[in-house]
């Protein structure tokens, strides 16, 4: 069976029992001891066998944290977090670390194949590739899926990655970030932190102290990336913050496409989830990255749920450089994040497309800044926001045309869908324009789930949750379709269960 | 034997009533046709049978179809227990692609009988035929559901879920108002091509000229609220002669 259809089948069979991941599973683990000083991150240094420049890098960042505060400016209301009370270091426990698929703990592969992603290479390396079900075929051309190389992470650690060797014949490298730090240390150094320096905020500085690990791309230049890349997130342990780095560098005329997925446990309490994505793109260069977050979001009455505070940004360093994140956002409590490109080289450009739907006590405050500095850069932003119950919504988005950034352009659309009475949705554009020869387009609307076209679909046998998705999904579909092929089946299905007690 | 039995209803929008008593009993077979002068109720009867909620319904009033209480059923369940209405103003949905919306409604009516979802080459066939029948452009099938489509082409797309989805009581809005002859033929061709001797048919029109092409077993006049004369397809000709002057209009 193709990847995708057993992803989808698992994702429906889940879903029957409320939120999809929501069980936790039992692994053998060991954990850092609770709270943050200097000596947990040498443990965490130590753990991980790193260099003595990384500890010390994880060191400034963590003097830089203790003399900042946590931001006040975001429409949220958030519980206090006691970082001392926080585990920051949870990993499965192993002898050493798995050299192949086959030694990896059968009890993580099972975790998994549970949640629905494929850690299993054989079937594609056997050529077994199944037509995956999709849009837009409509009568013909029906999309077949193609291998998708994984990182998974579990809580801290890196468990497993596919398909190394196959990248590693084109140049590739797709590892995780520890691998990273010690097969290819220059390649790190040189750019970690380079895009998202450790005191740019009080989250980024908390993640570079303490981050555990996450996943490291650099794709060599003139290479295509021969198939998707993906990394999938997973918190199990309980109160342990999450706190992974990714990076990736395109170097020039090179072109990835990469996608992260997330889920957590039922916890009763907040999770934090503080991560930091780099990306940078040289020289004609190109990086898609995609985010299907489902963390737990919690439960009707707002208990528990994830904390996502994440900073990622990217960097359009070459000329001719394109970086395109797309995101569709489901999950977690609070939802706090823009994901932000640089324009830096000439002609280059930078695409935010999202989704975010919120329901029972959600909340998120989402959005992107994009930042002109080369000269002819353009920038567009699709967000759309659906609202239920009563969680509430705010786009906030960063238009900076610099005085260097001539003949550039930015179009900016904010959508707004409204399910119910009780939830709310906020849109908040902040337009710097720094010269006269640019152009910025800002649209937006806000609009409640039309009963006409609700009654039309139900006239022809839908039920309301049914018609709900289907115009949800109509409502998102510029944005869905900017995903992968083999995720985008995945994204729309996902759509219609979140929406799922959100109406009548 | 009767599909559909309307008696004595009576409806209010905003405390003005609209249906004042309306009686009328469609049995399996037939086709009926109901006309009347603009604002008599007649969009009234038919989003009433639809489902819609935004009149109220008197006491006293009653309509059974397959002798079963339809003011209690939700919208969906009287579409899946096969009342079709063929929208005067279709619906636009936007960014819901046409074949999407197709399969949607088709198998939901699938798995509510029971059966399996349908394979997806035959769906596609199936549409495919029945686009050529009522002759849609094939690349009508690639666009969002209604979007940019013509009063005709939405007319169009109108019947070909109605052929989809084989419905038991077909009610047509002035399915036929803003329809050029081609489209309208199209529109009498589809209901003829589904007139089997079981399937029941309530055809509200504004105009004779539909049923020129599509001959109904018994034509209805609805003035203020009621029925107020009924007969066969020579009542629809002399309504077209003199109007309804002799209702008093």
């Amino acid at each position: 069976m193709p990847a995708t259809e057993e992803t989808l089948e698992q994702v429906s069979e889940l879903n029957e029992k409320g939120y999809a991941h929501g069980e936790s599973y039992e692994i053998e683990t060991e954990f850092a001891p609770l709270g943050l000083n200097e000596d947990v991150i040498r443990f965490i240094s130590e753990k991980k066998d790193e260099p003595a420049w990384l500890l010390e890098w994880r060191l400034k960042a963590f003097r830089h944290w203790q003399k900042m505060t946590m931001p006040n400016w975001q429409k949220l209301s958030i519980e206090p977090i006691d970082y001392q009370s926080l585990c920051y270091f949870a990993a499965p426990k192993k002898k050493e670390g798995p050299k192949s698929l086959d030694e990896v703990d059968p009890e993580i592969l099972r975790i998994y194949e549970k949640l629905g992603i494929p850690l299993k290479e054989q079937e594609f390396l056997a050529g077994v590739r199944g037509r995956g079900e999709g849009e837009g075929g409509e009568g013909g051309n029906m999309p077949v899926a193609s291998p998708v190389a994984v990182d998974a992470v579990l809580d801290s650690v890196s468990v497993a990655t596919t398909y190394k060797d196959v990248l590693a014949k084109e140049g590739v490298i797709f590892c995780s970030f520890s691998e990273a730090v010690k097969d290819y240390p220059d390649l790190v150094r040189k750019y970690l932190g380079t895009v998202v320096p450790p005191p740019d905020n009080f989250f980024a500085a908390l993640n570079s102290a303490v981050f555990s690990d996450g996943s490291f791309v650099y794709i060599p230049k003139g290479v295509r990336c021969p198939m998707e890349l993906s990394t999938y997130f997973r918190i199990n342990a309980a109160n342990t913050g999450q706190f992974e780095r990714t990076l990736i560098v395109a170097d020039e005329g090179s072109y990835v496409s990469y996608l992260e997925g997330c889920t957590a446990p039922m916890r009763d309490e907040h999770q934090l989830h503080a991560a930091v994505v780099e990306l940078i793109a040289l020289d004609d260069a190109e990086i898609k990255y995609s985010t299907v977050q489902n963390w737990y979001p919690g439960d009707s009455e707002g208990r528990g749920g994830v904390y996502n505070f994440v900073t990622k940004r990217g960097m359009c360093r070459g000329a001719r450089s394109r970086i395109m994140w797309t995101q569709v956002e489901t999950g977690s409590a609070i939802t706090w994040k823009y994901p932000s490109c640089v324009l830096w080289g000439d002609d280059s450009q930078g695409e935010f497309y999202s989704v975010a739907i919120t329901g029972n006590c959600q909340q998120a405050d989402t959005g992107t800044k994009m930042i002109h500095r080369g000269k002819r850069t353009k920038s567009r932003i699709v967000a759309k926001g659906i609202s239920s119950g009563r969680s509430d919504q705010t786009y906030r988005g960063l238009v900076k045309i610099e005085s260097s950034a001539r003949e550039s352009q930015n179009f900016t659309q904010c959508d707004s869908l409204l399910i119910g009475n009780d939830c709310g949705a906020h849109t908040v554009p902040y337009i710097e324009q720094g010269n006269g020869s640019s152009k910025v387009e800002h649209e937006a609307s806000t609009s409640k789930v039309d009963e006409a076209r609700l009654f039309y679909c139900r006239q022809r046998g839908l039920d309301e949750e049914q018609a709900v998705a289907l115009i949800v999904n109509g409502f998102c579909k510029e944005v869905l379709q900017t995903l992968p092929m083999e995720f985008a089946v995945e994204a729309q299905k996902l759509v219609s269960i979140s929406l799922e007690g959100s109406v009548g | 034997m009767t599909l559909l039995k309307i008696e004595n209803l009576r409806a209010c929008i905003e405390d003005t009533e609209i249906l004042k008593g309306f009686s009328l009993e469609v049995g399996k077979g037939e086709v009926h046709a109901l006309m009347g002068p603009n604002g008599t109720g007649k969009s009234t009867l038919a989003g009433i049978l639809a489902g819609n909620e935004d009149y109220e319904i008197l006491e006293g009033s009653e309509v059974l179809y397959e002798g079963e209480d339809l003011l209690e059923m939700e919208v969906e369940a009287r579409a899946l227990a096969g009342i079709f209405m063929a929208f005067q103003y279709p619906s636009v949905l936007p960014g819901v692609g046409m074949m999407t919306f197709l399969r949607e409604i088709v198998n939901a009516k699938r798995v509510h009988e029971g059966k399996e979802v349908m394979d997806r080459l035959a769906f596609v066939k199936e549409v495919k035929r029945l686009v050529g029948f009522v002759g849609m452009d094939e690349k009508m099938l690639k666009r969002t559901v209604n979007e940019g489509f013509s009063g005709g082409e939405k007319k169009r797309h109108e019947i070909l879920q109605m052929m989809l989805l084989e419905p038991k009581l077909v009610v047509m809005d002035e399915t036929d108002s803003g329809l050029d002859i081609d489209a309208l033929k199209v529109v009498a061709e589809g209901v003829n091509g589904m007139r089997d001797g079981e399937r029941g048919m309530l055809v509200i029109t504004h105009y004779q000229r539909l049923l020129r092409y599509l001959e109904p077993d018994y034509v209805h006049v609805m003035v203020g609220g009621k029925i107020v004369d009924s007969g066969d397809k020579r009542l629809a000709e002399r309504l077209e002669e003199r109007g309804y002057e002799d209702y008093g209009l």
